[in-house]
């Protein structure tokens, strides 16, 4: 069984992900960047799983993350819709009213 | 494989709760919009109806598992529970007339809230990586559409949308760490990761897994250097939000890290020596740098932001004792620290919750959060200004109030834990502990030696649900600071079951 390309695509989509939150300015590509992590973890989780033969725990767990980064989006993208809405941009680097 | 028990009574609070919620939803669809502060009612009395079970379940003392393990009701789970139910009723009271006077959803309001207490309640029992992930989850998603609540102010979305990235960023790297964790030790269960650690040790992969989950909970508890979004957050969202915010969420955050430190990750010799020093490095940065940043906040929310993140370092140094403990062996501390850390949590919430009604009680006239607004508040509402000086003594750490007795017992574990690294703690504490002190005697001083800015002398009017809020809490660090045994016997109980 082939562990370590698996390991080494998620740590590689991870540090993407990383990459892209802390580099995009657009609140909409933070959210793909995020997205990249979690299916960095989701690799890792069932790559795992199956290394470990018969063990379905980790793909339970990574139904589990599939569903909830779901609902996660959906309520990410509501904010962004509303941020547009209200300041018509939805880049970060316009919303910055509070500071200190 | 067979099917899985049920134990309906160990059930009984969150499914109470759970109906709760389905009950309000449906609620706003029954009810005419003139009497949509029904749902209040409905709120805070399923509130109090979840306490009951919870009562039965304490009397009946025994500890049930279920489903192999992963969600677990014992003296500790209830006396959380208890917490964030009575948390979430203070909540309930402070914000019925800021939701109801303002142009609001109002059952949603309260649909979310009680959302998020589920997702609380359910992370005091959760001792599985995944039953933890949910139940943070269900904590948060609520919590990122409350802080945004004010939906056509940009103050509010921008709050919002910087809980939000901070939020599902954290949870990125919790569950990147989770998977190495399940990767390393094949297992999700608690109970098993401990085994596994126990026998094996910790590999540097390990470390790794353990530091990433770490640090995913310390952006929820807004530990530094993790706390960036917590000020303006605090600032942008409306005001009962935050209060729940400071109180509930991190809460939630700090249950999550004991279960996952003192279940999972604890075990004696080299493996304390993978996660304390994280820790005991965050705590420190977290109660100099909130204390320091606090210093120089003229308003009010802000300057509570930060002084909750230098609680958070406070709350983090029961941890790192027991780590450092942990480490050459000694279980005792653990003991000490795990209730040491329930108490605060304990009173924290309390004296937070009390601090921030008193802000909402006085936005309410001067609708503001300057600090130079309460010049002169013990001239026109003097009860209100006797109690914000109790909630800001308390906070402070001035005895017979019950933020002393929290500081204590958090002293007492750093001590115990008695090696060099522990004692530099114990001092970076005592030394943030007299920081402290100079921002909240700030406010304490606007309250009592300052003339009020404006002619208008009329006492503020506080609504009765915020009056009786203010009062319980009030009343609760009272009977904590003169009488502590009552909040250490429940930390008592709460210990852990070693295993």
């Amino acid at each position: 069984m082939l562990l370590n390309q698996f390991l080494l695509l998620g740590a590689f989509l991870f540090c993407a992900g990383v990459y892209g939150v802390i580099t995009r300015r657009n609140a909409v590509l933070v959210l793909m960047s995020v997205e990249l992590m979690l299916a960095a973890v989701n690799i890792n989780l069932v790559a795992f799983s199956a290394y470990r033969a018969g063990d379905v725990v980790g793909q339970v767990f990574a139904l589990f993350v599939l569903t909830i980064a779901a609902a996660e989006v959906g309520v990410g993208l509501a904010i962004v819709l509303l941020i547009y809405r209200n300041i018509r941009s939805s880049d970060l680097d316009d919303v910055d009213v509070l500071k200190g | 494989m067979p099917n899985p028990v049920f134990d309906w009574h160990a059930l009984a609070p969150d499914l109470i709760l759970a109906g709760t919620i389905l009950v309000v939803l449906i609620s706003d669809l029954v009810l005419p919009e003139r009497d949509a502060w029904q749902t209040s009612r409905i709120a805070s009395l399923g509130v109090l109806l979840a306490l009951v079970p919870i009562v039965t379940l304490a009397v009946d003392g025994t500890n049930r598992e279920m489903f192999g393990g992963a969600y677990v009701v014992d003296n500790y789970a209830l006396a959380l529970k208890a917490f964030f139910l009575v948390v979430a009723y203070l909540t309930i009271l402070i914000s019925v007339d800021y939701i109801g006077e303002g142009d609001y959803y109002q059952s949603e309001f309260y649909f979310l809230l009680l959302t998020s207490v589920l997702g609380m309640s359910a992370m005091t029992s959760a001792r599985d990586l995944i039953t933890i992930f949910v139940a943070l989850e269900t904590i948060s998603i609520p919590t990122y559409v409350l802080a945004t609540f004010r939906k056509h102010d940009r103050r509010s979305s921008e709050a919002g949308i910087k809980y939000y990235l901070m939020g599902v960023l954290s949870s990125a790297v919790m569950l990147y760490g989770m998977s190495l964790v399940f990767g390393v030790t094949g297992a999700t269960r608690l109970p098993d990761v401990t085994a596994y650690v126990s026998a094996n040790g910790t590999s540097s992969l390990m470390v790794v897994a353990i530091f990433m989950t770490l640090v995913g909970f310390a952006f929820k508890v807004s530990a530094v250097p993790f706390h960036f979004w917590a000020p303006d957050t605090y600032e942008g969202a409306p005001t009962p939000v935050t209060a729940f915010l400071s109180v509930a969420s991190k809460a939630g955050g700090f249950v999550a890290i004991l279960n996952l430190v003192f279940f999972g990750f604890y075990a004696q010799g080299t493996g304390a020596d993978a996660w304390w020093p994280a820790l005991w490095v965050m705590a420190v940065l977290s109660m100099t740098l909130g204390n320091l940043s606090a210093l120089k906040q003229t308003n009010i929310v802000r300057m509570l932001a930060y002084s909750s993140v230098a609680q958070g370092g406070f709350l983090l140094v029961p941890f790192a004792a027991a780590g450092i403990a942990g480490a050459r062996g000694d279980l005792g501390v653990a003991d000490s620290a795990f209730s040491a850390v329930v108490v605060y949590l304990l009173v924290y919430g309390a004296m937070n919750l009390g601090a921030f009604a008193v802000v909402i009680a006085v936005a309410r006239r001067t609708e503001s959060g300057e600090i130079s607004s309460y010049a002169g508040l013990f001239k026109t509402s003097p009860t209100l200004a006797v109690m914000m000086t109790g909630f800001m003594a308390s906070l402070a750490g001035i005895p017979f109030l019950g933020g002393w007795y929290a500081k204590f017992v958090m002293f007492r574990s750093v001590l115990e834990a008695g090696t060099t690294w522990a004692v530099v703690l114990a001092v970076v504490a005592a030394l943030n502990t007299v920081i402290a002190f100079f921002y909240y005697a700030g406010v304490i001083r606007a309250m009592w030696f300052e003339e009020p800015a404006g002619d208008d002398r009329t006492p503020i009017t506080v609504p009765p649900a915020l009056a009786a809020a203010i009062g319980l809490t009030s009343a609760a660090i009272v009977v904590v600071g003169v009488y502590p045994q009552l909040v250490a016997r429940v930390g008592e109980l709460a210990t852990r079951i070693t295993s």
